[in-house]
């Protein structure tokens, strides 16, 4: 039996709470929309029987030959089949920052001050890493 | 009876692995020799004919659908494979989807980052609400790892594939290497932690169910392992393999973390790190849904398959021959990277 020793803390509950609510939404919404996507109900940015002769080639000469968007350019087109999948794809990729959001009140009520540190920080290596301001070059 | 059953699941198990390969090679060769004559049409957003772009590949006439078919029952053998060998998903995904589908190493990468993550997400909350996981610990290494991985996927996605496949391949079999001779440790000996674990209070007490009795553990050696984790960090951001392989030896060998408290801790490290390297690759376009979903589902139904076979199977068995797979990959890549084996 887990004994009040034993028990996660606060912000480990938390944290574990809204990642479970956010894992099953999200890939629950890849599956579904995966499905559309194949079913051909919505339109494709690129035809489906034509991915083939692209997937093949690096991904510079593949958004060059297609003029595929980069960064956040998928979101005005998810009205797009294949582009509707990167709806639960971007949630599942995003849910870590939430999760850190979450726990950050809590950090803060309990004067923890190193891990309000480690805590924004992550946030903001994440937000970072998602925003699309870094630029690979291509070669 | 047991040892029966197991060595059914393994026959069943090389067969299919056989039945796959056999049916992605034939797919592959038939990719290649297809129609060389056709002429790529441009999709209709796409203009392969536009300044700067590149031609794409000669039409198939293999049907789009055995690709995503193909993928699936691959991975899902991947995923009973990883979890009866203890290993995570990423690690088997890329050399071996890299190395034998028709993919380019950067979607199969980005795939590959995704499948760790989905994995990652999946057991983090059960890890963490039991306490096995730990915040504490997980939180400043993720900090370094996620920023290191940031800087690997884009180090990755900069390199030529010839490159990212040879030094895929030198990992892979470092891996292996580190697999076939890494002790772990139950329970290691912390003689005194550190001022950096103690001031940052990185440690905890969790129920040992074997033991029937609570387990105290601290950890030692902190700023050494926060420098490793740079590397580690790095090395999954390039290579798309999550790094449950690295992870583990670190937190339970050199931090003295308990094994159970390592692999947990591991695991969820994984849903932070990964991240941010997803991201990245999502960016950039490298992400294709084709690949992507089919593969997640895929591992994922695999790894609830692997737990409900892992009470009946022979764990030293399958870990060799999760093995014995990763070093033919590791070679198959290695070699591909080189242009010996294209």
């Amino acid at each position: 039996m887990a004994n009040e020793k034993t028990k996660a803390s606060e912000e480990q509950m938390a944290y574990a709470g809204v990642l479970n609510i956010g894992m099953w939404s999200g890939l629950a919404l890849l599956i579904v929309t995966f499905f559309v996507y194949i079913s051909g109900v919505l339109p494709t940015f690129v035809k489906i029987n034509e991915l083939p002769k692209y997937w093949t080639m690096r991904v510079h000469d593949f958004n060059a030959a297609l003029h595929a968007p980069t960064g956040w350019g998928w979101a005005p087109l998810i009205g797009n089949g294949d582009y509707l999948n990167f709806v639960g794809i971007a949630i599942l990729s995003g849910l870590t920052i939430l999760c850190y959001l979450v726990i950050l009140p809590i950090l803060v009520r309990k004067k923890d001050t190193a891990y309000v540190v480690i805590a924004i920080a992550e946030v903001l290596v994440l937000s970072l890493a998602a925003s699309g301001l870094l630029k690979v070059g291509g070669h | 009876m047991v040892h029966r059953f197991s060595r059914v699941i393994i026959l069943f198990l090389i067969i299919a692995a056989a039945l796959c390969t056999a049916g992605v090679a034939i797919a592959q060769h038939d990719a290649h020799e297809a129609a060389p004559a056709v002429a790529a049409s441009a999709p209709e957003h796409g203009d392969a004919h536009a300044p700067g772009a590149v031609p794409a590949a000669p039409a198939s006439t293999t049907p789009w659908w055995i690709w995503p078919l193909s993928l699936f029952v691959v991975t899902f053998i991947l995923g009973i494979l990883a979890v009866l060998g203890g290993v995570g998903g990423g690690v088997l995904f890329v050399p071996i989807v890299g190395g034998f589908f028709p993919f380019n190493i950067d979607f199969v990468r980005g795939a590959g980052l995704l499948v760790a993550l989905a994995g990652a997400l999946a057991a983090g909350p059960g890890l963490l609400k039991r306490n096995l996981a730990s915040l504490r610990l997980a939180l400043p290494v993720a900090l370094i790892a996620s920023a290191a991985a940031i800087v690997g996927a884009m180090i990755g996605l900069a390199l030529k594939p010839n490159v990212i496949n040879t030094l895929l391949g030198a990992t892979i079999l470092f891996i292996v290497f580190i697999m076939a001779i890494a002790k772990k440790s139950d329970f290691p000996v912390v003689p005194k932690p550190d001022t950096l674990s103690q001031s940052l209070g990185i440690m905890g007490i969790y129920r040992e169910e074997s033991l029937g009795k609570d387990v105290e553990w601290t950890v030692h050696k902190t700023p050494m392992a926060l420098a490793l984790f740079i590397v580690i960090g790095i090395m999954a951001g390039m290579f798309g393999l999550g790094a449950g392989w690295a992870n583990v030896p670190v937190l339970n060998l050199m931090m003295g973390a308990p094994l159970k408290i390592s692999v947990a801790t591991s695991k969820f490290l994984l849903s932070i790190t990964d991240t941010s390297a997803a991201w990245v690759y999502l960016n950039q376009g490298a992400v294709l849904p084709m690949i992507v979903v089919p593969s997640l589902v895929g591992i994922m139904l695999g790894s609830i398959i692997g737990v409900k076979i892992l009470a009946k199977s022979k764990p030293k068995a399958i870990k060799w021959m999760v093995i014995g797979l990763l070093l033919f990959a590791g070679l198959r890549s290695l070699l591909k990277g080189l242009e010996i084996w294209k």
